[in-house]
C-alpha cells in the first residue's frame, strides 16, 4: 500500500446530485413508499376542513332560500346534508389524524432502519464519538415524523381545500372567487413566509444573546466552587443578570417585529370578507348576482380562512425541520472509513501473530498524522500494552485492528495475512474485544452477553462471567442472567460495565483480544481490580491492552509507549523503569 | 398541571400585566366579533330586501373598519404577549439564579464523590433557565389570550344569540357545556390506559437510540447487520403500540370537533326551518348562523394549543420546585456552637434548616475575627451530608501549624477533598470544631469569622479547576478583581503560565471558551495556580494538582507549586506523594486519612 492518503470507495455511494438537494425534499422523498397512505390522509384532512367550510356555505344557502318561504321540500336535501357535514367533519378529522400518524410511524420505522444500515455500513465512529452527537442524530431521525405529520400534510390539505373553495366561488361569482384566491394566497403563503423570514433576524440576534446567557449560567453553576472559594460569586451573578438583561431587551424590541405576522393575517382576513361583501352587494344591486348567492359568497369567504389557519405555524417550523434534515443527511452522506475488501476467506488457523509495519493514519488530507509510522508486534499468546497520553493515537490503532478504518500507509498483518484486504466481519472473527466506552444494551444480561456468541448456552455465559469476575455479583441478584440492565433496567457501576464487556469479549473468543481503554472513567481502586481481572481473563489470547495509566503493566509481556503517533519507547516494565524517559517519569509513584 | 398557575401569576408581575392586557383585548375582540356578525347579517339581508350600496354603504364601511381594528388588536396582543413573556422569563430566571447561587447545594460535593465539580444537575438547570423557559413564549402569545377568549366569547355570543332568538340560544347553551364534560370523561377513561402504554412506548422508542449508541459494540461482535431486522420489528411494534394509544388519545379532540360542528349544524337546520315557517326574520337567522361557530371556536383553539403551551408551564413549575427545594446544607447534629442545632438524621433538612444560609453569620464576640494564616486545629470533626448514612469525614483530630506544608494522603473516599472544603468554609462540620489561632494569639472557633472574610485569606487549586468563558486575565484575577495587569502577569509568570498565555491570539485578553476549551489540562492547572498567586493568601489549599498530567506539564506545575507555597501555610491533597517530597523537602509533613466510619474516630 502506498503512503498516500487513500480515499476509500463508498459501499453505498450517495450521488452528488442527491447530496445537493434540499433536505426537506430528501426527507419528503423518504415518505414516498407510503405515498398512497399520505394521500389518503390528505384527502381525509381536506374532507374535514372542506366539511367545515361547506357547512357554512350550505347553511347560508339554506337560510337565503328559506327567507323566501318556499315549500319545505326545497330544503329537504340541504337539511340532511347539513347534518351529515356536521358529523362528517369530526369523523374525517379523526380518521385523518390516525391515517397520517400511521403512515408517518411506518415511514419513521423505515427511516430508522435506513439510517442504521447506513451507519452500520460506513461505521463513522471516530467522527461522532460523543454521545451528544449520537443522540442528536437519533432525534433528527425522529424529526422526520414531525415533518410528515405537521410539516407536509397541512399545506397539502390547504391547497386541496383552498383550491376547491376558490373554484366553487369562482363558478358562483368570478370577482368574489378571485378575491378569495388572493386573500388565501396572501394569508396562507405570503404572510407566513414573510413572517418566518422576518423572524430570522431576531432569531439570530437572540440566539447570540441566549448563548452568552447560557455560557454565563454554565460558568456560574459548574464553576460555583471556584467562584465561592474566591469570593467572586456576586460578581458572577451580576454577569448573568447583565446577559439576561441584554436578552430581555432584545426580545422586547423584537416583539414589535414578530407581532406583524399576526396583525397582517387578521387584516387580510377582515379585508377579504369586507371585499366580498362589497363586491357581492354591488353585484346584487347591478343584477349580476342573486341574493341567495350573496349569502353563500360572503359566508363561504368568512369560513374559508380556517383553511389557511395552520400554515403560519408550519412556516415557522420548516426552518428547524430543514436544519435537522441537513444534519441527518450530513451523517448519512459520510462515506465509509474502509475500502471494499479485495479478498475473502481470512485464515489464521496457525500463527496469529500481529505485525504492524510503518502504520500511518490521519483523519483527512491536511490533518496531522494520528499514527505516524508505528511498528509493533504481538506474538501469539502475548499480552502487549500500548500506553501514552490521550491524543497519542492509541485508539486509532485499535480502530485499524478492528477494521473500523483503513490505514493511510503501512501494513497490518495477522498470521502473515494483510487484514486490510479482507471484509471487516472476517477480520472481527479473529480480532475482537472491548471497544472504548462499551455499550450495555437495554435488555437482559443474557442478551447482552449473547451478542458475542448468539447460540451460547447458560453454562458458557456463566463461565465467561466467572473469568471476568462478575459471576458472584450476578449470582447474588434474584433474576441472575435475566436481570434487566442498561438504560431502563438496573444501573451497573463503571467497573461492572467493563467486566460485562470483558465477559462478552471472552465469550467471542477471538484469536486477538483488543482492550481499548478498559479503565477510563474508573476510580483508582476499581481500576486496579479491573486491570488485574482483565489480565487474568486474557490468558491464552494474544492481547493488546490500550491504556493511559500504568496499573498492572508489570504483568504484561511488552510495553509500547506511544506519543504523537509514534512509538517513543518499548520494552518490559523492568526495562522501561530503568530507562530514562516518559515511562519512568509517569510511573514514579 | 393547571392552565393558569396561580404561583406564576403571583410571582411575576409581568404575568399580571399580560393578563390585564389579554382581558382588555379579549373584551374588545369579542365586541368586534359581535359587531361584525351583526353588520354582515344586516348587509346580506338588506341586499336581499333590495337595498343598494348607497343605503348599505355605512354597514360595509364599518366592516372594513372592524377589519382594521381587529388587525391592530391582534398586533398589539401578540406584541404585548412576547413583551410580557420576555419579562416573565427574566424575572423567573433571576429568582432561580439568586436561589441556586445563594444555596449551598451547587458547590458542596456530590454524594460519594471526592471532588467538587458542582452539582450534577447543573446542566439541567442551565437548560431550564434558557430553553425551558423559552417555551413560555408560546404559552403567553398563543395560549393565555385564547384562554381569556374562551372565557369571554362563548358567554357573550350566548347572550346575544339568546337575545336574538332564545331557541337557538338554548341549543348553544345545552351543547356548549357538553364539550368540557365529554372531554373530561374521555380524559379520565383514557388516562389509565395511556399510562400503562407509556412504559412500553418509552422502551420501544428508546430502542433506536440504544442500538445506534451500541453500534461500535455490535460491530466488534459482527452483530451490526443482524440488528437491522430487529430494528424493523421493534419499529413495527412501536407503531402498533403508538397507534393503539393515539386511537384513544385523539378521541377527546374528536368529541370536541364533533360536538361543536354538530351543534352548528343543528342551529342551522333549526333556524332554517323556522325561517321557512315565518317564525323569524332573515337578518336574525343570519346573525345566529354567523355567531354560532364563534361560540365554539375559542374552545377548539384552546384544546389544540393546550399541549404545546403546557411545556412552558411545566418549565415554570420546575423553576418553582427548584425554588422550594431545600438547600442541601449539612446541619450540626451535636448541638454544639452555631446556634441552630437541628438533628439531620433523615429528611430533617426541612424548612428551618433548609432555608438557613450556607454559613451562619458569626456570633458577635467583640474580639477580632480570626483570619487565615495562623495555626489550625480540628477536634472530632465530622461531616455528614444530608441523606447519607456514612459521613464524608469522621472523628478527625488534626493540627496544622502556621507555615507548615501538610500533605494529605489516603484512599479515595477518605474525605481528603472534604477536609479542604471545610477549610474553605464551603460547608460546615456536622460535629466537632475547627479552631484557628493567630500567631501569639488564642484559639478562636473558625465560625467566628464570616465565611467571606475567612476565604479572603485562602487560595484554592482544585483537582479540576474551572476556567470561565471570559479573558485569561479575568480568570487569573478571579479572587482579586482589582489586580492590575502587572500583577496578573507576574502571577502568571510565577505559575509558569506566562509563556503559553502570551502565545494565545490576544494574549491575556483571549477569551477562553467554554470550560477553558482552548487550553490543555496542564495549562488549565497553571492558570489555576496563577489565580492562587494573584489571590496572595496566607493559606493555600491544593487538591491533586498534578493528577492526570503528562510529565512536562507536571514538572511545570511542580515548579509553580513550589513557588506558591513559599512562606505560606498549605494543605495538599495528593494520591502519589513522591513528587511532593521531592519538591518541598523538609517542611513537608504527611498525614494519611483512613476511610470514615459511622462513629469512627481518628486521631493523630
Amino acid at each position: 500500500m502506498s503512503s498516500d492518503t487513500t480515499v476509500p470507495a463508498d459501499p453505498l455511494p450517495v450521488p452528488e446530485r442527491e447530496r445537493r438537494r434540499d433536505p426537506l425534499l430528501r426527507m419528503t422523498a423518504l415518505a414516498r413508499p407510503r405515498g398512497s397512505r399520505f394521500a389518503l390522509g390528505v384527502l381525509l384532512g381536506a374532507a374535514a376542513t372542506g366539511a367545515g367550510v361547506a357547512l357554512l356555505s350550505l347553511a347560508a344557502w339554506m337560510l337565503a332560500v328559506a327567507a323566501d318561504h318556499p315549500p319545505i321540500t326545497a330544503l329537504g336535501v340541504a337539511v340532511v346534508a347539513t347534518r351529515a357535514l356536521g358529523v362528517g367533519r369530526g369523523v374525517a378529522r379523526y380518521l385523518e389524524r390516525l391515517v397520517t400518524h400511521d403512515a408517518a410511524f411506518r415511514t419513521l420505522a423505515e427511516v430508522r432502519v435506513r439510517v442504521y444500515e447506513r451507519l452500520a455500513a460506513t461505521e463513522p465512529f471516530g467522527r461522532f464519538r460523543t454521545g451528544d452527537l449520537v443522540s442528536r442524530l437519533v432525534s433528527d431521525t425522529e424529526a422526520t415524523l414531525d415533518l410528515l405529520v405537521r410539516g407536509l400534510t397541512p399545506p397539502l390539505v390547504s391547497v386541496v381545500t383552498g383550491g376547491a373553495t376558490v373554484l366553487f366561488l369562482t363558478a358562483l361569482h368570478l370577482p368574489g372567487g378571485l378575491l378569495l384566491a388572493a386573500g388565501l394566497l396572501l394569508a396562507g403563503l405570503a404572510v407566513p413566509l414573510a413572517a418566518a423570514a422576518l423572524s430570522r433576524g431576531p432569531g439570530r440576534r437572540q440566539a447570540r444573546a441566549r448563548g452568552e446567557l447560557s455560557t454565563a449560567l454554565v460558568d456560574t453553576l459548574h464553576g460555583a466552587p471556584d467562584l465561592v472559594a474566591y469570593g467572586a460569586m456576586e460578581r458572577q451573578v451580576e454577569r448573568v443578570n447583565a446577559a439576561d438583561a441584554e436578552l430581555t431587551r432584545l426580545a422586547r424590541g423584537d416583539s414589535a417585529l414578530l407581532g406583524l405576522g399576526a396583525g397582517a393575517s387578521a387584516l387580510i382576513t377582515g379585508l377579504t370578507v369586507w371585499g366580498s361583501l362589497f363586491l357581492g352587494v354591488a353585484a346584487v344591486e347591478g343584477g349580476a348576482l342573486d341574493a341567495v348567492s350573496l349569502a353563500v359568497l360572503v359566508l363561504t369567504t368568512l369560513a374559508a380562512f380556517e383553511i389557511v389557519a395552520p400554515l403560519p405555524a408550519v412556516a415557522a417550523r420548516l426552518g428547524a425541520i430543514r436544519a435537522g434534515g441537513a444534519r441527518l443527511f450530513g451523517v448519512l452522506d459520510t462515506p465509509a472509513g474502509t475500502a471494499p475488501p479485495t479478498r475473502a476467506g481470512l485464515d489464521v488457523e496457525g500463527d496469529a501473530t500481529v505485525r504492524v509495519r510503518d502504520l500511518r493514519v490521519r483523519y483527512g488530507p491536511g490533518e496531522p498524522w494520528a499514527l505516524d509510522g508505528v511498528d509493533l508486534e504481538i506474538p501469539a499468546g502475548w499480552t502487549v500494552a500500548v500506553i501514552g497520553p490521550s491524543g497519542a493515537g492509541k485508539s486509532t490503532l485499535a480502530s485499524v485492528l478492528l477494521r473500523f478504518r483503513d490505514p493511510d500507509g503501512g501494513r497490518v498483518e495477522i498470521g502473515g495475512e494483510d487484514i486490510t484486504a479482507y471484509p471487516a466481519d472476517e477480520v472481527r472473527g479473529v480480532v475482537s474485544g472491548v471497544p472504548q466506552d462499551p455499550h450495555v444494551f437495554a435488555s437482559t444480561l443474557r442478551e447482552n452477553l449473547r451478542l458475542a456468541r448468539p447460540g451460547a448456552g447458560d453454562g458458557e455465559l456463566w463461565e465467561a462471567l466467572r473469568r471476568a469476575r462478575l459471576a458472584g455479583e450476578v449470582a447474588a441478584t434474584p433474576l441472575g442472567l435475566d436481570t434487566q440492565v442498561g438504560t431502563h433496567g438496573l444501573g451497573l457501576s463503571g467497573g461492572m460495565v467493563q467486566r460485562l464487556a470483558l465477559a462478552r469479549a471472552v465469550l467471542a473468543s477471538p484469536r486477538v483480544l483488543v482492550l481499548d481503554e478498559p479503565t477510563a472513567h474508573l476510580d483508582p481502586d476499581t481500576r486496579d481490580a479491573v486491570v488485574e481481572d482483565l489480565l487474568a481473563a486474557a490468558e491464552g489470547f494474544s492481547t493488546l491492552l490500550i491504556t493511559h495509566d500504568l496499573t498492572g503493566l508489570d504483568r504484561v509481556d511488552r510495553i509500547y509507549v506511544v506519543r504523537d503517533g509514534r512509538v517513543l519507547q518499548q520494552g518490559t516494565h523492568e526495562e522501561l523503569s530503568r530507562q530514562e524517559g516518559w515511562y519512568r517519569d509517569v510511573g514514579t509513584d | 398541571m393547571k392552565p393558569l398557575d396561580p404561583r406564576l401569576v403571583r410571582t411575576a408581575d409581568a404575568v399580571r400585566t399580560h393578563l390585564a392586557v389579554s382581558v382588555a383585548c379579549g373584551v374588545l375582540v369579542t365586541g368586534l366579533i359581535l359587531a361584525q356578525a351583526w353588520l354582515l347579517a344586516r348587509a346580506i339581508s338588506g341586499a336581499w330586501r333590495g337595498e343598494g350600496l348607497d343605503t348599505l354603504g355605512w354597514v360595509i364601511g364599518s366592516v372594513a373598519a372592524i377589519a382594521v381594528a381587529r388587525a391592530l388588536l391582534s398586533y398589539l396582543a401578540e406584541t404585548s404577549a412576547l413583551h410580557s413573556a420576555a419579562r416573565t422569563k427574566s424575572q423567573l430566571r433571576r429568582r432561580l439564579v439568586a436561589h441556586v447561587t445563594g444555596s449551598g447545594r451547587v458547590w458542596t460535593a456530590g454524594p460519594g464523590s471526592d471532588t467538587d465539580q458542582g452539582s450534577p444537575r447543573a446542566g439541567e438547570l442551565v437548560t431550564l433557565a434558557t430553553r425551558g423557559l423559552d417555551a413560555l413564549d408560546d404559552y403567553f402569545a398563543r395560549y393565555l389570550p385564547q384562554l381569556v377568549l374562551a372565557a369571554i366569547v362563548p358567554l357573550a355570543v350566548l347572550a346575544v344569540v339568546f337575545w336574538a332568538d332564545w331557541i337557538s340560544g338554548a341549543v348553544v347553551l345545552v351543547t356548549l357545556p357538553l364539550i368540557p364534560v365529554f372531554m373530561a370523561l374521555i380524559g379520565m377513561h383514557t388516562r389509565q390506559r395511556t399510562e400503562r402504554q407509556w412504559r412500553l412506548l418509552s422502551r420501544l422508542g428508546g430502542h433506536f437510540l440504544d442500538v445506534v449508541e451500541g453500534l461500535p459494540t455490535l460491530a466488534v461482535f459482527r452483530r451490526a447487520k443482524a440488528q437491522a431486522a430487529l430494528l424493523r420489528e421493534v419499529g413495527e411494534e412501536h407503531r402498533l403500540a403508538t397507534m393503539g394509544t393515539l386511537r384513544i388519545a385523539f378521541l377527546s379532540a374528536f368529541a370536541l370537533e364533533l360536538l361543536s360542528t354538530l351543534a352548528v349544524a343543528l342551529v342551522a337546520v333549526e333556524v332554517g326551518l323556522r325561517l321557512l315557517g315565518g317564525y323569524m326574520d332573515y337578518q336574525t337567522a343570519l346573525l345566529v348562523l354567523i355567531l354560532a361557530p364563534e361560540a365554539y371556536l375559542p374552545l377548539r383553539e384552546v384544546g389544540a394549543r393546550f399541549h404545546a403551551s403546557m411545556e412552558g408551564v411545566a418549565a415554570a413549575e420546575q423553576v418553582f420546585a427548584e425554588l422550594d427545594r431545600g438547600r442541601g446544607v449539612p446541619v450540626r447534629r451535636d448541638g454544639a456552637a452555631g446556634g441552630a442545632a437541628v438533628d439531620t438524621a433523615d429528611g430533617a433538612v426541612g424548612k428551618a434548616a433548609g432555608e438557613a444560609p450556607a454559613a451562619a453569620p458569626p456570633p458577635a464576640t467583640g474580639r477580632p475575627a480570626p483570619a487565615a494564616g495562623g495555626d489550625i486545629r480540628f477536634e472530632g470533626v465530622e461531616l455528614l451530608y444530608p441523606g447519607r448514612d456514612v459521613p464524608a469525614l469522621s472523628g478527625l483530630d488534626l493540627e496544622v501549624a502556621a507555615g507548615e506544608h501538610l500533605l494529605l494522603t489516603g484512599p479515595s473516599g477518605a474525605g481528603k477533598s472534604t477536609l479542604l472544603s471545610l477549610l474553605l468554609r464551603l460547608t460546615e462540620p456536622t460535629r466537632g470544631r475547627i479552631s484557628v489561632r493567630a500567631p501569639g494569639g488564642r484559639w478562636e472557633p473558625l465560625e467566628a469569622a464570616s465565611a467571606h472574610d475567612w476565604r479572603l485569606g485562602t487560595a484554592w487549586v482544585p483537582q479540576n479547576p474551572y476556567l470561565f468563558d471570559v479573558s485569561v486575565a479575568d480568570n487569573i484575577r478571579l479572587g482579586a478583581p482589582e489586580a492590575s495587569m502587572e500583577r496578573v502577569r507576574e502571577a502568571a509568570r510565577l505559575a509558569e503560565a506566562d509563556a503559553f498565555v502570551s502565545a494565545l491570539p490576544d494574549g491575556y485578553h483571549t477569551r477562553l471558551g467554554e470550560r477553558g476549551a482552548r487550553l490543555s489540562a496542564g495549562q488549565r492547572q497553571r492558570i489555576a495556580l496563577a489565580r492562587a498567586m494573584c489571590r496572595d493568601a496566607p493559606l493555600v489549599l491544593l487538591d491533586e494538582p498534578t493528577a492526570h498530567l503528562d510529565p512536562e506539564n507536571a514538572a511545570a506545575v511542580r515548579t509553580a507549586v513550589a513557588r506558591l507555597l513559599r512562606g505560606r501555610t498549605a494543605v495538599i491533597v495528593a494520591h502519589d506523594t513522591g513528587w511532593a517530597r521531592e519538591a518541598f523537602g523538609g517542611t513537608l509533613r504527611t498525614v494519611s486519612l483512613p476511610l470514615p466510619t459511622q462513629e469512627g474516630s481518628v486521631s493523630r
